[in-house]
């Protein structure tokens, strides 16, 4: 397993403390699971999608993710509307492992209030914010 | 004679003198479609004595495919797996009653009886006198030890038992005209329990237990409304400690209207000691094949029995088995075959208007009530009480013995299981699945891993009453022997089980990609 110092965590993205990361473009905002959780899970074999259209609240639990040690809940960073899942995860989960932030992300949601979203955002962590919380 | 604990001379396998399993010869085994050979048979098909008469072309389809084989291929082939399989009856397996503990040969030859064996669900009353009198006994039995009014053997196994147990406080509450919307869940539950209470319509409000993984009253009062219809709490708990502010808890919970559910699944620690009608649990669960030593082998049979308070009793399944006393003018003094003057009749009931209803066909899984009965019987009230008592002092013996080699979470006396997990071991590289992999090298069946998951890398084992101290030393020895190789050369476990037929198996590969057909 990774030593905190060895995560990787990208400067533009923000973390929830159940370990799930949004990286914000407009109105939409990409969400997956970070390095931390899925060097935690270890070797991913299926991620449980949400459908497109759905809709969410900041917290409600959006899909699982199944390991070999484990099946976790993934609770969303923002509320708003699905406007895609990552299809490619059905056949290949493992980019959740490999690619956390590229080619692994689970979801895109639409917020449909920006100011709700612009506070969602704040409440999220930064890199040197999240990093301070897993140091414990 | 060469000593049993000596290296045979150059082996690969040298084997340490902890290690109860020696390399040995072990078969290969193709699959039955490999060993088929067209036209052979195992068995011969009696002269057709009626005359041929045509069928329907529409009812002919293809014949099924099956393997063709003589009976000394099948007799192998089932031999030679059933070698590779490792089982409570070839050594310790420290799963404990958490899965299935021994189960005495006893239950078997009285399960097999042919009285019992060959009885048709479907025959009347008359003729099913005695395997109704043996539920209606098993029930009185199983009320007695949880200190409950009534029993139900209706559920098919421990989830089953769970989803009863909650749709009698969700017919409660309709009864009492104000459904409820939520169920209070702690971290340190059956997973199952969410699931169960989900089915009922209910949202799962999950608490957390305190540091000392105990459940606080403080807790519990936090979220316990008129709009929660209970809680669902396993007790000893998880972690295989006692909940041991139950009774307060309940009093909170009662005094909002709602019910206590209990998870009844780890009572192999209480049996005889504590009864749960006393803690103020208004409805439990038992697992017959946990507890009550019954075989559930391959994923089942079990029985998940539920006994209740008796103001949950008119929401029970239906039938129930009624007793008719002996004073009853049904029956005659006279009756030859009554040889028990003090002869009673056992009838079903199925006339309950709040009943759930029907939750299994038949008489539930009576074959394995049977095996309970059988237990109950052989074991006795103070054999029972021995069960728990033999159970914890087992597990705070190995918790003792080891927590200087394994990390404690909760440094406190255990009941019936005890949970180390691999920090001290983690320094090194080596992890819980590692340690789990090499104790098999030692002849012990892995413990349970990663399990409760409120504890990281949690290893919990649970030894049961049945196993000797003899036996329990050598695992322990093995244990620390672990522990030792996972400071001095981690390789070994990281590769390890060595001695099985299979070494470690590629599960990320198995799960991601499965093959599902031969």
């Amino acid at each position: 397993m990774k030593e905190i110092t060895e995560l990787n965590l990208p400067e533009n993205l923000k973390y929830s403390d159940s370990h799930e990361w949004a990286g914000v473009e407009g109105d939409v905002v990409t969400i997956g699971i970070d390095d931390y959780a899925q060097d935690q899970l270890g070797e991913v074999v299926f991620v449980e999608v949400p459908e497109v259209g759905a809709t969410f609240s900041k917290g409600d639990q959006f899909g699982t993710v199944e390991s070999v040690k484990a099946v976790s809940e993934i609770y969303t960073p923002v509320s708003g509307e699905v406007v895609a899942v990552n299809e490619s995860l059905a056949d290949a989960p493992e980019l959740v492992n490999n690619s956390p932030y590229e080619n692994g992300w689970i979801m895109k949601v639409k917020a449909n209030d920006l100011s709700a979203l612009a506070s969602e955002l704040k409440n999220l962590k930064d890199k040197a914010a999240y990093l301070e919380m897993l140091k414990g | 004679m060469e000593d049993q604990n000596s290296c045979r001379g150059g082996f690969k396998n040298c084997l340490n003198a902890q290690q109860t399993a020696a390399s040995g010869l072990i078969f290969k085994e193709r699959f039955l479609w490999e060993k088929s050979r067209e036209g052979r048979c195992a068995i011969s098909i009696p002269t057709q004595d009626v005359e041929e008469s045509p069928l329907d072309a529409s009812f002919i389809g293809d014949a099924p495919e099956l393997p063709q084989l003589s009976e000394l291929d099948v007799v192998r082939h089932y031999t030679r797996l059933s070698q590779w399989n490792f089982g409570v009856d070839s050594g310790m397996y420290p799963l404990g009653s958490c899965t299935m503990k021994y189960n005495p040969k006893t239950n078997e030859v009285q399960a097999a009886a042919p009285g019992f064996a060959t009885a048709h669900p479907l025959l009347d009353e008359d003729l099913s006198q005695g395997a109704l009198e043996m539920i209606y006994n098993l029930e009185q039995y199983l009320a007695e030890i949880t200190g409950m009014d009534a029993v139900t053997l209706q559920p098919a196994a421990g989830a089953h038992g769970e989803l009863a147990g909650m749709l009698a406080i969700h017919a409660y509450h309709a009864k009492k005209g104000h459904q409820r919307k939520k169920i209070i869940i702690p971290d340190t539950a059956h997973g199952t329990n969410p699931a169960s209470a989900t089915l009922c319509g209910y949202e799962s409000i999950n608490i957390h237990s305190g540091e000392d993984g105990i459940l606080t009253p403080e807790s519990v009062a936090a979220v316990m409304d008129e709009e929660t219809a209970g809680i669902m709490i396993t007790n000893p708990n998880t972690l295989g400690l006692f909940e041991e502010n139950i009774k307060e808890i309940a009093k909170i919970v009662h005094a909002k209207g709602g019910l206590v559910y209990g998870d009844g699944a780890n009572m192999n620690a209480i049996m005889g000691i504590v009864k749960p009608g006393e803690l103020g649990i208004d409805v439990i669960h038992l697992n017959l094949h946990k507890t009550f030593s019954t075989p559930h082998g391959g994923g089942g049979p079990g029985s998940g029995p539920i006994a209740v308070v008796k103001a949950l009793e008119p929401f029970l399944p239906v039938p129930r088995v009624k007793k008719i006393s002996s004073a009853s003018e049904q029956l005659s003094s006279k009756d030859e075959c009554n040889l028990n003057t003090t002869a009673s009749k056992y009838t079903l009931v199925y006339d309950k208007p709040d009943s759930m209803g029907r939750l299994l066909t038949f008489h539930g899984h009576f074959g394995i009530m049977l095996r309970a009965y059988s237990y109950i019987l052989s074991m006795g009230a103070e054999g029972l009480t021995n069960v728990s008592k033999l159970a914890v002092l087992n597990a705070n013996y190995i918790k003792e013995s080891l927590k200087d080699y394994f990390h404690l979470p909760y440094n406190r006396p255990c009941m019936h299981e005890c949970v180390f997990t691999d920090k001290f071991q983690s320094e090194n590289g080596v992890t819980t699945l590692d340690m789990a992999k090499r104790i098999m090298d030692y002849g012990f069946h892995p413990p349970t891993v990663y399990f409760p998951l409120v504890v990281h890398g949690a290893i919990m084992i649970e030894p049961t009453e049945t196993e000797s101290k003899e036996t329990i030393d050598q695992f322990i020895d093995a244990l620390k022997s672990v522990a030792q190789e996972a400071k001095e050369n981690p390789a070994i476990l990281k590769a390890a089980p060595h001695l099985p037929k299979l070494s470690r198996l590629d599960e990320v590969s198995a799960a991601r990609k499965p093959v599902l057909r031969g």
